[in-house]
């Protein structure tokens, strides 16, 4: 490649891009140079001066403009008489480096000792002992023996609220300024900032509320002492306690990827997550997570998670009971009869998979299977032909490329994609259009913004389709993300079609890097679309029954209701079975994220009273039915699941547990590169074709002429992170900070 | 040099006001210029002056300038008046006496860089200066000097005035911008260098105050005119501060290279009672400490380097035989200690490291090895600070110990025992740990 650069460092050769810095270069080859300051998802500010080397370059001859060779043949090098930092230094061509010099080594053994003398070293109290940078570091190259004298030792506030969600502790604090540059240049919230100078300098959030940002659980990752950590669990384990089992998140479409830390608790004697730490997918969520995903873990082990089968008894009271008797019941009230099934968007593609089967295959004719929240049942099929391209890759969205964002606000929707999509924007130059009804934090980046009457978003989609369409002919690529929020069931989905349209016309539709991007609701949205191929909920139903549904509006009236859950829900409590179900944590399976990234998670703990996984109850009633089913596992369901839905055809556990090299290479034994973040030894899932890409694709006529929405006067809910509901409710961490939905009501036109 | 270039106003009496200064060639050089000269001639005969920057570093002014990149605009001139180096008051004495040749050069540099807007940033203190400074930029604006389409021409430029809020790392030109824009003062990384990158991450030409005051008379009188003053490598006049134990301190304009510091400290009075001197600061705290033995090195930025210092800012702090050594350099450790802005681990760590060690000795705590731990924590520090200021920090103690070690370990043996003695007040006022009680002690915010 014509942009590579060439260099040695300690004698051994290395080609990089162009622009890499030394530090980078070096982890190409596995040569760890120290760093604090540094972060490589952070901009360079080289402060703390841990990174020093010797730096070369070839010497030219200023008469001939050659590179002078020596004796050997080969370049004279010229050394800098000064070491550099290696985070801030560029590679150059033919540029030699040495880190391994009585030099170096002794500037790296001057800087650690310069920082132990203000260090409170309380390392067996500390919440990052084990898994600190400092402590890691200071092994490796520290000094072995204070000179500094104890009395006269800096002292500081060592608890200090930064908001609710996080703690400073100023002693430990060595000024690196990672956290004040992950939430200005990545979060944009500008919250943290140094105040003070010398020795005095310290953190300080000046934001009201203070630390106000959905991110700040992420500065406690990259935080490279115990100076940052988290309410929830500062104070709760030793890093060495702790097991690590990777997962998912099912809180919005993003499905970060997870590592459950967990630990047996001798006082409840199970285990308990203890904590939630983002691991690394660089096409997911690189290293971050949101704080609703890094903290709205307690409902895995909330007191009154369903443990046991209810039924309701003769004097119509729910009474604990048991499987046999559940089991026994459903069959006996739903043999011969329709079943009308919800499907919550947050079960995993083997229950929903499941599920339908039973409906389509096991239960009595006229049986039906509906998704919850229904709304999108109206575009999830959309969203799976015009979706993104197999090989999108947003780090890749750049100059040339246009986001087009509608009716959505992206960092409460989907917090990551916000990280990710902003940086395409802000950093690589991608051109941003914005159209909402009211102004989100993303249309301080838009390049272009339009804007219409609330409840309008379908209508202004179908009028400028359209242009835009002609418009957007020129971008190189095409993102289009959208919400269904405010919408009614037809506005919806005419504003889908008109969006796809966009994508069509425009001739962005099935490419790479284009498509569209809905902002659905929970995690698995558009997975349980694919397994059910949702029907619109009807009003009235002779049997009803409900996965993982949560709180709902409008169930169909029926005389039997089944309620299959974690807790005792409002819809639970009229029910006249309760089965209880396990929670992620408690089991494996595979979601498919709002990109069709199909991945896994796994089981971290064990299940919680008699609690069994959604697939295995949909598995025993079905045989009650008749059914002659008998899968064992979630893994044998996928594999029927890529034999008969085509979108899923050639996914495997296998292939989506394939995992690889990333860069940045984070996670390993250097804890100072990357922060805490885990590797990802899970699996880097893999998005699936959108129909769009098929060869015998035709776009669908009706792309054509979008239909026209009249506008209802009904109430329309703005979606928020944090808004209430059954799992978020059981964090107390999080607590102060639920919403309720923003209820707005439009003008009809 | 029969007559002052800079310190003008001590040849003719008001000088500060517009009348007096364009009635003895005010405001000549800017006439020519605007009339007669393109802006790449301006630049050209500074240039040409071999004009050295009188803030610290001595880069030629002239070459700094033409590193703007062309076509990009706006592009701005920042004016250093931070003057925040102990010892150095002559931007001082230029803006309040002489303040319109100082906005002369200005506006010519703003000329010669075709900038539109120039900023002068003064250290907090200069508040009441900064009237007079004001004033001043007020008559040129009133006399159609400055503001839009100047004396006719197509040419426009606006001057304003910023006090700093008391660091002396915004004396620092990346540090100023910071300070400037309305951020921390902290240095920037470089590169981008200002004059690619500066102000609002604009093309800025940085300079002092003294710096540009040569401006007028280089672009009045002539490179040729100019060089007649000075050496070869160091050109022109160069004010000098003297002040510590002499009997006239103050500002003394020379030639650069005409004299050594032995005049120097003639011209000033001589030393206070005639004492011999023991040590010389030529850079302020900045630079390293001189021996007497230095006395005869010439007073340009060649000799003075060679001698073992900096002339830097050229404010000379004259020590006597009265000074005791180590207080001089903890009082020097001290400042390093509070301007330290404290964004990189060797100097925030290292000043406040250094002063532990020099306040346990001061206190009669200290020990022979603390010696060796001060030189221990100096040479960690050196070459490894994010910007010159921590560098700077490492001079009073490397400096002082390498001349002057006997008398550290005679300071240790004669107060061994924590007889702190005269200095115990000041280190009472200093917050220093090792004479206060455990329970009083707080890190210091003065
Ligand atoms: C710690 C520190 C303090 C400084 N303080 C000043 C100052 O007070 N005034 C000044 O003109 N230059 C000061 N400088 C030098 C400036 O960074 C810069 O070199 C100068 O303003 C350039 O102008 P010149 O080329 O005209 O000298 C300081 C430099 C450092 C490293
Ligand atoms: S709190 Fe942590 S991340 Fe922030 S500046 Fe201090 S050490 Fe760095
Ligand atoms: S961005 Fe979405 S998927 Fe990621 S942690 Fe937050 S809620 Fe979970
Ligand atoms: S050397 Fe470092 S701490 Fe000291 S003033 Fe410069 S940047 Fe700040
Ligand atoms: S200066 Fe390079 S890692 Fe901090």
């Amino acid at each position: 490649m014509a942009d590579l650069v060439n260099l040695t460092i300690d004698g051994v050769p290395v080609a990089v891009p162009k622009g890499t810095n030394i530090v980078d270069a070096a982890k190409r080859i596995g040569n760890d140079i120290p760093v604090f300051c540094y972060h490589p998802k952070l901009r360079q500010v080289g402060m703390c001066r841990m990174c020093l080397v010797e730096v070369g370059t070839p010497r030219m001859d200023p008469a001939t403009k050659q590179i002078v060779k020596g004796e050997d043949g080969k370049p004279v090098i010229a050394w800098m008489p000064k070491l550099q930092t290696a985070c801030t230094t560029p590679v150059s061509e033919g540029m030699a480096v040495r880190t391994q010099t009585p030099q170096v080594l002794a500037a790296r053994k001057d800087i650690l000792e310069f920082l132990l003398t203000s260090h409170p070293l309380d390392c067996p109290i500390c919440d990052k002992g084990g898994e600190c940078p400092l402590q890691n570091l200071t092994l490796a190259h520290g000094p072995g023996m204070s000179r500094f004298e104890y009395e006269a030792k800096h002292h500081d506030e060592k608890h200090v609220p930064l908001g609710d969600l996080i703690y400073l502790d100023r002693e430990r604090c060595i000024q690196c300024s990672r956290c004040i540059r992950f939430q200005d240049d990545l979060a944009d919230d500008h919250v943290l900032q140094f105040h003070e100078r010398g020795r005095n300098m310290e953190i300080v959030t000046l934001s009201d509320p203070p630390f106000n940002s959905f991110f700040s659980g992420n500065t406690t990752d990259i935080c490279p002492v115990g100076a940052l950590t988290t309410a929830d669990f500062r104070f709760k384990a030793r890093a060495w306690e702790l097991q690590g089992t990777p997962s998912l998140c099912t809180h919005c479409p993003v499905g970060c990827n997870l590592t459950l830390n967990t630990r047996l608790e001798t006082h409840t004697g199970g285990y308990e997550v203890k904590r939630v730490m983002p691991r690394q997918n660089e096409q997911v969520n690189e290293i971050w997570l949101c704080d609703k995903g890094r903290f709205v873990h307690h409902f895995t082990r909330a007191a009154d998670r369903l443990t046991h089968p209810l039924l309701r008894n003769a004097g119509g009271t729910l009474v604990e009971s048991t499987w046999e008797a559940a089991l026994q019941r459903i069959a006996d009230r739903t043999l011969g009869k329709p079943i009308t099934g919800i499907a919550g968007d947050r079960i995993a593609n083997e229950d929903a998979y499941l599920f339908a089967g039973l409906l389509r295959t096991v239960a009595s004719k006229g049986s039906l299977i509906s998704m919850a929240p229904a709304m999108a049942t109206y575009y999830a099929d959309l969203a799976r032909a015009y979706g993104v391209g197999k090989d999108t890759d947003f780090n890749q969205l750049g100059k040339g490329d246009v986001i087009l964002l509608v009716n959505g606000d992206l960092e409460e929707a989907a917090p990551v994609w916000f990280l990710r999509l902003r940086q395409a924007v802000v950093t690589r130059g991608a051109r941003l259009i914005v159209a909402n009804d009211h102004t989100t934090k993303m249309h301080r980046y838009a390049g272009q913004t339009e804007s219409y009457q609330l409840g309008n978003a379908a209508n202004w989609a179908s009028t400028r389709a359209a242009v835009l369409a002609e418009e957007l002919k020129g971008a190189r690529h095409l993102l289009i993300v959208f919400s269904d929020e405010k919408l009614s069931t037809s506005g919806v989905r005419s504003l889908a079609i008109s969006l796809a349209s966009v994508l069509v016309q425009s001739g962005h539709a099935g490419k790479s890097n284009s498509g569209l991007l809905p902002l659905y609701p929970h995690g698995n949205t558009q997975g349980v679309s694919d397994m059910t191929s949702p029907q619109p909920w009807p009003d009235r139903a002779e049997a009803v029954w409900l996965i993982g549904v949560g709180e709902g509006e409008g169930v169909p009236q029926a005389p039997f209701t089944i309620v299959q859950d974690l807790f005792q829900t409002r819809l639970a409590e009229q029910a006249d079975v309760v089965l209880p179900a396990l929670s992620f944590a408690e089991r494996e399976g595979t979601f498919t994220s709002g990109d069709r990234r199909v991945q896994r998670f796994y089981q971290a703990l064990p299940a919680m009273g008699q609690a069994m996984p959604d697939w295995w109850i949909v598995q025993e009633v079905a045989k009650r039915l008749g059914a002659t089913w008998n899968y064992q596992n979630t893994a044998q369901i996928f594999t029927e699941i890529s034999q008969h839905i085509p979108a899923y055809a050639g996914l495997s556990y296998e292939a989506i547990s394939h995992t690889e090299d990333q860069w940045p290479l984070v996670g390993r034994g250097d804890l100072y590169y990357g922060g805490t973040v885990y590797d990802n030894t899970g699996g880097l899932g893999l998005r699936y074709p959108a129909d769009a890409e098929r060869a015998d694709f035709h776009a669908d006529v009706h792309l054509d002429t979008p239909p026209e929405v009249t506008i209802e006067a009904v109430q329309r809910v703005r979606r928020r992170l944090y808004e209430d509901g059954e799992l978020i409710r059981r964090s107390k961490v999080l607590a102060a900070h639920i919403v309720n939905s923003v209820t707005e009501v439009p003008q009809a036109a | 040099m029969d007559k002052h270039v800079l310190l003008r106003d001590l040849d003719v009496p008001n000088i500060r006001e517009l009348a007096v200064y364009e009635a003895n060639e005010g405001y000549a050089a800017w006439r020519k210029a605007l009339g007669s000269m393109k802006p790449e001639q301006v630049m050209g005969v500074v240039k040409d002056s071999g004009l050295r920057g009188r803030g610290g570093a001595g880069f030629p002014a002239g070459v700094k300038w033409s590193f703007l990149p062309k076509d990009v605009f706006p592009r701005y001139v920042v004016v250093n008046g931070d003057e925040s180096e102990a010892g150095t008051f002559k931007d001082h004495e230029l803006i309040e006496f002489n303040p319109h040749q100082v906005i002369e050069g200005v506006m010519l540099t703003s000329y010669a860089v075709l900038a539109s807007t120039a900023y002068i940033y003064l250290r907090g203190e200069f508040y009441a200066p900064a009237k007079m400074l004001q004033k001043a930029i007020d008559e040129a604006y009133a006399a159609g000097l400055l503001g839009r389409n100047i004396l006719g021409t197509s040419y426009s430029l606006d001057i304003y005035i910023h006090l700093g809020a008391g660091a002396y790392i915004c004396g620092e030109e990346t540090a100023l911008l910071e300070s400037l824009e309305g951020k921390l003062g902290q240095p920037r990384l470089r590169p981008p260098f200002p004059a690619a990158q500066g102000l609002y991450a604009k093309p800025t030409v940085i300079n002092n105050i003294e710096t540009l005051a040569n401006v007028p008379p280089i672009v009045l009188n002539g490179a040729a005119w100019y060089r007649q003053f000075g050496t070869e490598k160091s050109p022109g006049t160069k004010i000098f501060c003297v002040s510590g134990r002499v009997n006239k301190p103050g500002n003394y304009e020379l030639s650069l290279g005409s004299h050594t510091i032995r005049e120097l400290i003639e011209m000033a009075g001589g030393t206070i009672d005639g004492r011999p001197v023991k040590g010389i600061l030529p850079a302020g705290e900045s630079a390293p400490m001189l021996p007497a033995s230095a006395l005869d090195t010439k007073l340009d930025y060649e000799s003075v380097q060679a001698a073992g210092s900096m002339l830097g800012s050229a404010s000379f702090i004259i020590l006597d035989d009265t000074v005791d050594v180590v207080w001089a350099a903890r009082k020097m450790v001290r400042f390093f200690k509070h301007e330290s802005c404290g964004k990189c681990t060797p100097c925030r760590e290292g000043t406040y490291w250094a002063l532990r060690v020099y306040d346990k000795i001061v206190s009669g705590n200290g020990s022979l090895q603390d010696i060796d731990q001060l030189s221990d924590i100096a040479n960690g520090m050196l070459n490894k600070c994010f910007c010159l200021l921590g560098e700077f920090a490492t001079s009073p103690i490397l400096s002082t110990i390498k001349h002057f070690r006997p008398e550290y370990e005679q300071f240790v043996r004669e107060h061994q025992g924590g007889r702190a003695d005269g200095y115990r007040d000041e280190l009472i006022r200093d917050h220093a740990v090792h004479v206060l009680p455990e329970e009083s002690i707080t890190d210091e915010r003065p």
